[in-house]
């Protein structure tokens, strides 16, 4: 459980996409994480005023170091200063590892998992998912996972190096280019249909588990087909971001 | 500045308050009865606090307020919580 606000140095940032980075920071006292589990940060401003946001950690597991993926929005109070700011030394106060709700263990109580694991994400909401997806990479489960990733443009993708690495050692990935496919690309640039959640993901007769994350109007239209594709609403965990 | 969230965000803040992870809190709401976890609410926040919503009709199962001096609980829409063991 939480015990307050503890103060992270930043070891390093990356560039991701044209608005996003990852941000590495060392939280002495970190008592590690569950993958898809999220940390609150609090910026505090000279005059005294302080903006708390949530961000989920794209990092899994035992350590210190902590790994945050931030997109940029435009009249955000924090993001700006996470993705345009932020510099390796600089400290950061956070409060967490948080939400025991939005998690994928590799293991129950010694027990590897073998259950498919559906991931669906959009944009940044591809962050708690990597965590799952590196978790399950490091760990003994003999679970298959399918990731199916919708982002605007090829350059707008997190992570996509990782991605490509890991890819076919038992994670299966499905791209969706919502504006500007690659060249070449089978099928035009569109929006995540019930037709393309049909085909391309884990069907509902073997049960998965099943995480949604991204924008808010992504995550409720993939959640209300993934009921009317036959998949217990119990078993699609979401996390959404945004919109009204 | 409000920001639109879920219940998956309340973690944090409502550790403040209570001592178990509310976002595992299974919660019944007073309009519609839908009963489901925290996690799922739709959640209102903003420097003064907070407003969560149920994620079926929309209606408020509960708001915090909180001012340097005190913090309000107002547990208005919600008919009872339920914490796993």
């Amino acid at each position: 459980m939480t015990s307050g606000w503890k103060v992270g140095t930043v070891v390093s940032t990356r560039t991701e996409t044209p608005t996003g980075r990852s941000i590495t920071i060392d939280v002495p006292g970190w008592p590690g994480n569950i993958a898809g589990q999220h940390v609150d940060v609090r910026l505090s401003a000279p005059d005294g005023y302080q903006a708390v946001r949530s961000y989920s950690i794209a990092s899994a597991g035992d350590g210190e170091w902590v790994q945050l993926a931030v997109d940029k929005l435009p009249d955000g109070e924090v993001s700006p200063y996470l993705v345009d700011e932020v510099q390796k030394g600089d400290q950061l106060e956070l409060r967490g590892p948080l939400g025991g709700w939005f998690v994928w263990r590799p293991e129950i109580d010694g027990v590897p998992q073998a259950g498919d694991v559906q991931l669906i994400g959009g944009g940044s909401g591809i962050v708690p998912l990597i965590a799952m997806i590196r978790s399950h990479a490091a760990s003994e489960s003999t679970a298959k996972f399918r990731l199916l990733y919708s982002v605007r443009t090829p350059e707008d993708a997190f992570f996509a190096d990782e991605l490509a690495r890991l890819e076919g050692d038992g994670l299966e990935i499905t791209w969706v280019y919502t504006r500007q496919a690659p060249e070449g690309w089978p099928t035009p640039a569109g929006r995540v249909t019930l037709d393309a959640l049909r085909s391309a993901t884990f069907p509902s007769s073997g049960t998965p588990a099943v995480f949604v994350c991204g924008p808010t109007g992504f995550v409720e239209s993939v959640a209300t087909w993934l009921v009317e594709l036959g998949h217990e609403p119990a078993a699609v965990k979401t996390e959404r971001f945004g919109g009204a | 500045m409000v920001t639109h969230v879920d219940g998956n965000a309340l973690a944090g803040p409502l550790s403040e308050i209570f001592r178990a992870d509310m976002t595992l809190a299974t919660g019944e709401c007073r309009h519609c009865h839908d009963t489901t976890v925290l996690a799922r609410a739709l959640v209102e926040m903003d420097e003064a606090g907070f407003a969560v919503h149920c994620c079926e009709c929309s209606h408020v199962l509960f708001t915090v307020i909180r001012t340097p001096e005190r913090t309000w609980v107002d547990l208005q829409g919600i008919a009872g919580l339920e914490f796993p063991a």
